[in-house]
């Protein structure tokens, strides 16, 4: 298992240098660039401006550069946010985001789960339907309209949760983020295990308990919820690795400091050390949650071992 | 009958949430925190780098210059008690108060100001609005690399003198000295932290309040300064300013309290606004105009003036302003704003003829120009992603077609824009202008031969000449009248596509006292107050 890991974690660089090389060049094809704005700077101090962050230098000289910082932990300073530098950006803002995602996914865990499995176990009966109809709502139905409702009702018209704002992660400013998030997942995650369950319930393996005499109960808790699990569990690490780095409309509708914005706001204002930064940083978390979902594979799975 | 009852409770808390708020008079709560919506996230709180208004609603709190706004945005005196000015216009002697004091409690010098002006001209901080300083004898040169810092024309006579020396006679240099670029910063602790001085716990600051807490893309608190020199005046014990960048959201957070200023309405919102909280809705016209820049550079169809001025006739701004932006803006027939002080500029001709007769002579114009329906005029109009305008090109296209011209409407991000811009490569495009101080040469300087920002390419030599003039004359009534006679040939060229003129629309708490509109939309927060009773 140690083996395996070391392996997956040195596999995992080429994967990122790839990463990290791809998205360098393709910000600097992007038309535009970070000093482009509304009121246009003279040329002298443009060019002092490139100078001073060595845009003036060949293409190639400035990704090796990059990359040197890069090794050493520099993310370099953001174009935009001149006060702070890419690593303190991430750093304020990645707690916030690790907070409400991580409750978001719990939450949807907590729903999801349960209702996938009542949903299989009452296959084609108004339960299911039911269920299956609100899923598909929820999946339907994207973030941007549900935050706004959400807000709106709960927030101002009820007034019985704030509209926005963190407030330090005070529960109140956490509840309706965390469902506008969780949603979503909830409806992914309900229908995942429910099209896993009813698969498993059809394997030989479950007919075979069951004609041990099991009881319908332990059929299900014993047998067959872990294995309907690993689809979700696939899922699951990309879908945490997306949902912790935050996102651009729930903190924009909230009014929330965390670092989904960044990739979308660094992108659309040429803020290139800033998209880097969020680049990696997702680059090499969607690496770590995915080697744990592997892992967790041969915990769930008897059939997948990864010795030597 | 479910869905009835529940909308009919969702209508009633809707009355209670948006009900007139509790109003009171009398003295100011001393215990009171001003929750300040405030657009966007600062790129910096270094008063040098900033270019944004929300930028400087804060560095305008936590600094101040030899002068300063009053509630009404009118010029007063800040660290400067008093200044004078030589009788050529070329010099001025600035008298500083004595009691002026950083937060740290050392005394704000004359050297500041040295110290600050040579940073802000420097190549290497790179500072946007350097330019301002360029009536400053050498301070062109100095930005551009060619002379050093120490010849700037700014002088420390002594601790609390300061004399300023011009290259010409400039009427509005006092407007510069209210902009936070020209404001001191503390040496000693640039010195010490370097790009990090901005940070709480680093910055020190001479303003009404000073900086302790910002969590990027959260909030920015600034409590009073009790080194301020007018500390006795403030009322606020602390000012928190939250980025919130989307209109509905900051609306919102008004409703339930959380706010008790936001600096924008969804257009949508404001029909909703008016009839449900008129009290706290102030729409107030502001220094900017929006317009659309023609490329008049060699070889674009758009250097022929007649097709220029045929687009300006077909425009009905009217219409855009009632049915697209509906905050019933002026209508624009002119580059500058009405509302800029001592200038009264001309007008297009047309500006007051009736539809039929205009679109007639644009007809005409462009059956000159060899275009008409039959034969029609290909053109593009490039444009920013933006929820607020993006209908006005659709509308112009759809004006424009009875003329002969077949629109094609380009749709870009703000980067990819501008850069298009810059280069040169649109034919019309969008090109909002707001005032960085209240003089009609903030506007019209945009068109002078070579200037950045001079998105068309505009070149004429008697409009820089009478430019030139009116920069180098004292009198502010001939200063007025040349600058006028250089709108004219502006307009007589049918440089730009003007629009409207700027209206803001806010909301502000009828809790607060000391908030007034003023065109130039500066509200320091040292004015503003809590009525008796309703602070927090």
């Amino acid at each position: 298992m140690l083996t395996y890991t070391a392996k997956r974690l040195a596999m995992a660089i080429p994967t990122l240098l790839i990463v990290i090389t791809v998205s360098f060049f393709l910000m600097r094809v992007a038309p535009g660039g970070p000093f482009d704005g509304e009121r246009q700077l003279p040329p002298e101090i443009e060019n002092n401006l490139r100078a001073a962050y060595h845009l003036d230098e060949p293409l190639p000289m400035q990704y090796l550069r990059y990359m040197g910082n890069l090794l050493q932990g520099d993310f370099g300073p953001s174009f935009k946010y001149k006060d702070f530098s890419v690593t303190q950006l991430i750093l304020q803002g990645f707690p916030v985001s690790l907070e409400l995602g991580g409750l978001a996914i719990g939450l949807a865990l907590i729903i999801g789960l349960p209702l996938g499995v009542i949903a299989a176990l009452r296959r084609n009966s108004t339960v299911d339907y039911m269920v299956m109809g609100i899923a598909l709502g929820g999946i339907a139905v994207p973030n941007f309209v549900i935050a706004p409702i959400l807000a709106l009702v709960f927030g101002v018209l009820l007034a019985w949760l704030p509209a926005g704002g963190w407030n330090g992660g005070a529960l109140p400013n956490l509840v309706l983020p965390v469902i506008a998030l969780a949603i979503q997942q909830i409806a992914y995650i309900a229908r995942m295990m429910r099209a896993s369950m009813i698969e498993t319930l059809g394997s030989h393996f479950i007919r075979t308990a069951r004609a041990k005499g099991l009881s319908e109960r332990q059929v299900i808790w014993r047998h067959a919820l872990r294995p309907s699990m690993l689809p979700v569990i696939s899922y699951l690490g990309p879908a945490i690795a997306g949902i912790i780095t935050g996102s651009v409309v729930i903190e924009q509708i909230f009014g929330l400091p965390g670092i989904g914005r960044y990739f979308v706001q660094g992108a659309l204002n040429r803020d290139y050390t800033l998209v880097m930064g969020t680049v990696v940083f997702y680059g090499v978390l969607i690496v770590l949650m995915n080697l744990v979902v592997d892992l967790l594979y041969s915990a769930l799975d008897p059939q997948i071992r990864y010795d030597d | 009958m479910r869905l009835t009852t529940l909308m009919g409770v969702g209508a009633l808390c809707a009355l209670l949430a948006t009900g007139p708020l509790p109003a009171g008079a009398g003295e100011p709560d001393e215990a009171a925190v001003l929750h300040r919506a405030n657009g966007a996230e600062p790129s910096s709180l270094d008063p040098q780098l900033g270019t944004g208004s929300w930028e400087s609603n804060i560095t305008g709190d936590l600094f101040e210059g030899l002068l300063a706004r009053d509630a009404a945005g009118e010029l007063i005196p800040g660290v400067a008690q008093r200044w004078d000015v030589s009788a050529d216009g070329l010099t001025y002697t600035f008298h500083l108060r004595e009691n002026a004091r950083w937060s740290d409690g050392t005394p704000v010098t004359a050297g500041d100001f040295v110290y600050a002006w040579r940073r802000l001209l420097s190549p290497e901080l790179g500072a946007a609005y350097a330019y301002l300083l360029f009536p400053v004898a050498n301070a062109r040169a100095i930005n551009h690399g060619e002379q050093a810092a120490e010849t700037l024309g700014v002088q420390a006579v002594d601790e609390h003198t300061l004399t300023v020396t011009l290259t010409r006679p400039t009427g509005y240099f006092p407007e510069l000295l209210a902009h936070p670029s020209t404001f001191p910063v503390p040496e000693q602790a640039i010195r010490a932290h370097g790009s990090r001085w901005t940070q709480p716990g680093n910055m020190v600051s001479n303003g009404a309040f000073e900086l302790t807490e910002w969590v990027s893309h959260g909030h920015i608190t600034a409590r009073r300064n009790a080194d301020f020199h007018d500390a006795a005046g403030v009322s606020l014990q602390a000012v928190t300013y939250y980025p919130i960048d989307d209109a509905r959201a900051a609306l919102n957070r008004f409703r339930t309290g959380e706010m008790d200023m936001i600096d924008s309405v969804p257009t949508d919102r404001l029909d909703w606004a008016r009839r449900s909280m008129p009290r706290a809705l102030h729409v107030s016209p502001m220094l900017g105009t929006f317009y659309f820049a023609f490329n008049q550079r060699e070889g674009s169809v758009l250097t022929d003036r007649r097709i220029r001025e045929a687009l300006n006739l077909a425009t009905r701004r009217r219409i855009i302003t009632e049915r697209i932006t509906r905050l019933d803006q002026p209508p624009a027939w002119s580059l500058v704003p009405d509302a800029i002080d001592h200038y009264d500029g001309p007008r297009f001709d047309f500006a007051d003829s009736p539809l039929e007769e205009r679109m007639a002579r644009a007809r005409q114009l462009m059956q000159d120009a060899g275009y008409s329906p039959a034969h029609p005029l290909k053109l593009t109009i490039d444009y920013i992603t933006n929820p607020e305008t993006r209908r006005i090109p659709v509308a112009l296209a759809a004006m424009w077609q009875p003329l002969g011209v077949d629109v094609t409407l380009i749709n870009s991000d703000a980067a990819v824009y501008y850069a298009k811009l810059r280069q040169g490569d649109f034919q019309i495009g969008m090109a909002p202008w707001v005032a960085d101080y209240n003089d009609a040469s903030n506007f019209l300087d945009l068109f002078r031969s070579g200037v950045p920002n001079n998105h068309s390419g505009y070149h004429h030599p008697a409009y820089d000449r009478l430019m030139a003039e009116a920069g180098e004359t004292l009198d502010p009534g001939k200063r007025a009248r040349l600058m006028a006679d250089a709108e004219q040939r502006l307009l007589d060229d049918a440089a730009l596509l003007p629009l409207y003129f700027y209206v803001r629309a806010v909301m502000v708490s009828p809790r607060l006292t000391g908030w007034q509109e003023n065109p130039l939309d500066i509200h320091p927060s040292r004015w503003i107050r809590f009525r008796s009773g309703t602070g927090q």
